[in-house]
């Protein structure tokens, strides 16, 4: 049991952090700014080319098979060089690579790891939110191609993306769950509308909808088998509740910096109830970087995730919106800078975003504590 | 890093969780049976357990911090109703000191924990000032390490029991644990739980392994932490059992007391959150 590094672990954080050094681009907090979503392409593509990004995927799609508990070092480093997080692209990865064919893997995945290519995700839809498997977005045949039509929304970065990872029904016969299938759909062709959807705290390029009309997807960019597209959201929704995955602890734990510089550079300009806030952003992010470091241990023996990523985004939601309750604490509802009032604001999606709360407070009822159903 | 347990931190907690489980307070009339008592008292003595911070021939303690956060994890868990942290620490601080410290034989709080499990070590605020700084820091960071270990296995108890009883008790002719209310309160404790889990395991490793200034921060957050959560996941206990929460006869409210006084002990949310501004450069209310 040891929380430290070893002598290869203590390596590459030395050089990831030499690295950082020279190469920390200056962006606004994540989520606060269109700027942010403008320039997060570069950085990815420099943070891959670095050798920095995907380090525990396969190396036949840009990965370097290193073990899973290296990305805490990523986190930790990126944190304190104040540098934006990692992209956030695991679920993705992991639903294609659990659920794609030895094809649609070799030709997707090492794009997206890249970050050459540009993906969102078209699951969600106006009447299909925690019941997604209601959805109502249909693809038909027609040749080699599926036609999709369907209207989906809280799609992520859908106006940078130059593919959609869309869910449609492609068979309405069979229960909800099993007629639907997975596609990669291009988001530049005709019968594709894209719309940013402004979020709370002001910004407009994270959020969007999109409308399929006839749009078009090759047969051979079906992922995983017809039917399979319920299991398929399933690992991306799992892989998306986990903040090993995400890369999350980055981002809180630089903000959390950022709070205690300025309360430190005056604390007593700051009261007993602002102080009290920090130290529980503190507390709350160094849990989560404690929580990571176990689940991702236990990686190391094979364990796959099941269930306890519930619990794990319960955790990474309670660890955002105390930072955003110090953000909004410390930097004040009155400030002229809002900069603070935008990443509160933007903490509320968290326990919306990749299931609710409620929805993750079920599964754990169930499938943890063993609790009867209804 | 790799924070897996090693086979042998496995196999004591095990150990540790089969005698607690065959001796310890299955029920609240249990508690004065005091030839069980004397048998898990006499039981943990022979186990060695108390000793783990004891210096071996180098001058250097058995173990690391972990393994004694381990056993009071277990041992809170199972409401063991023996005196287990005072003599770790009395061990600690002996061997730091050089002279030699006894638990008291009377326990801390023991009107309100009903297992009597907290025995403070005589003499110890006048020992401390005496250790050297990083000494005194050490020492401290093994007292929150492992009064958060306890909570974390008061936790895990106060939950197991009262998932038990949800899966038992019915009314409007279902069980109550199927209702989502009840549900989400119990979901709610295993996230409490479980994020103390991974915040107190750190700190217990942290005692030896960080300098002495970012142990003492390191065991400061996770009390916190632990504190924070044990209290409401223990009410919630007591809640899910509703009415006979509430009777002395139900066991929950042990767990409750117990969590009271493991988080009075080298302090609770406020001066813990303090330490951990000060660990952090700002000192608190300055």
């Amino acid at each position: 049991m040891n929380f430290a590094d070893s002598l290869e672990e203590a390596a590459f954080r030395k050089r990831l952090r030499d690295w950082l050094q020279v190469n920390t681009p200056k962006l606004p907090p994540s989520s606060t700014s269109d700027d942010y979503w403008e320039a997060q392409a570069d950085w990815h593509q420099s943070l891959y080319d670095a050798g920095f990004f995907g380090l525990s995927w396969p190396k036949e799609i840009g990965g370097h098979e290193m073990p899973t508990v290296y990305e805490v070092i990523v986190d930790d480093e990126l944190a304190a060089a104040g540098a934006p997080p990692r992209p956030s692209l695991g679920y993705l990865v992991q639903g294609i690579l659990h659920h794609g064919s030895e094809d649609i893997r070799a030709r997707l995945l090492p794009g997206i790891v890249n970050g050459r290519d540009r993906w969102c995700q078209g699951f969600s839809e106006p009447e299909a939110g925690s019941d997604l498997a209601s959805l109502r977005t249909c693809a038909v045949r027609d040749g080699d191609e599926w036609v999709i039509t369907g209207h989906k929304v809280w799609t992520s970065y859908s106006d940078q993306a130059d593919w959609c990872l869309v869910l449609a029904r492609t068979d309405p016969d069979v229960p909800k769950h099993k007629g639907i299938s997975a596609f990669r759909v291009s988001m530049n062709q005709p019968g594709v509308e894209q719309r940013p959807l402004q979020m709370i705290n002001g910004i407009t390029r994270e959020f969007g909808e999109v409308l399929f009309d006839g749009a078009r997807a090759h047969a051979d960019d079906m992922i995983g088998e017809p039917g399979e597209g319920w299991r398929l959201a399933m690992t991306v929704v799992s892989h998306e509740r986990e903040p090993g995955e995400l890369g999350y602890v980055a981002r809180y734990r630089k903000l959390v910096n950022q709070l205690a510089r300025q309360v430190a550079q005056d604390p007593p300009s700051y009261g007993s109830e602002q102080h009290r806030d920090l130290a529980w952003a503190i507390v709350e992010a160094e849990m989560l970087r404690m929580h990571v470091c176990r689940r991702l241990s236990d990686r190391l023996d094979g364990i796959t995730h099941g269930p306890e990523g519930s619990v794990d985004k319960l955790l990474m939601t309670q660890v955002e919106q105390a930072v955003g309750h110090a953000a909004v604490s410390i930097g004040g509802a009155l400030a002229d800078d809002d900069t603070w009032l935008r990443v509160y604001l933007y903490s509320r999606a968290q326990s919306v975003m990749g299931g609710t709360s409620q929805i993750q407070r079920n599964l754990i009822a169930s499938r943890i504590l063993g609790l009867p159903a209804t | 890093m790799d924070v897996r347990l090693s086979a042998e931190q496995r196999a004591l907690r095990d150990a540790v969780a089969q005698l607690v489980d065959r001796l310890g307070p299955s029920s609240v009339a249990d508690l004065d049976d005091t030839e069980r008592r004397a048998k898990l008292d006499a039981a943990v003595a022979a186990a060695g357990w108390r000793e783990l911070r004891a210096p071996d021939d180098a001058g250097q303690p058995w173990s690391s911090a972990v393994e004694p956060a381990l056993v009071a994890e277990e041992l809170g868990r199972g409401l063991a109703d023996t005196s287990y942290i005072g003599p770790v620490l009395a061990a600690d601080l002996s061997r730091r000191s050089g002279a030699s410290f006894q638990a008291a034989t009377g326990t801390a709080g023991a009107v309100v924990d009903l297992t009597g499990s907290f025995a403070p070590v005589e003499g110890e605020a006048e020992a401390l000032s005496a250790l050297p700084p990083d000494d005194r820091a050490r020492y401290l960071a093994l007292g929150l390490a492992l009064t958060s270990a306890d909570l974390v296995g008061v936790m895990r108890g106060a939950i197991q029991l009262a998932v038990d009883y949800a899966g038992v008790r019915q009314q409007y002719g279902a069980y109550i644990g199927s209702f989502q209310a009840v549900q989400h309160l119990l979901a709610d404790a295993q996230v409490a739980m479980e994020g103390s889990r991974s915040i107190a395991l750190h700190a217990a490793w942290a005692v030896d392994e960080l300098p002495a200034d970012e142990a003492l921060t390191a065991a400061a957050m996770s009390k916190a932490y632990c504190a924070r959560a044990a209290r409401p996941v223990c009410e919630a206990s007591i809640q899910v059992h509703g009415g006979i929460g509430n009777t002395w006869e139900c066991i929950a409210h042990v767990f409750l007391r117990r969590a009271l006084v493991a988080t009075e002990w080298f302090g609770g949310v406020g001066t813990n959150l303090d330490r951990v501004l000060v660990g952090c450069g700002i000192g608190a209310g300055a």
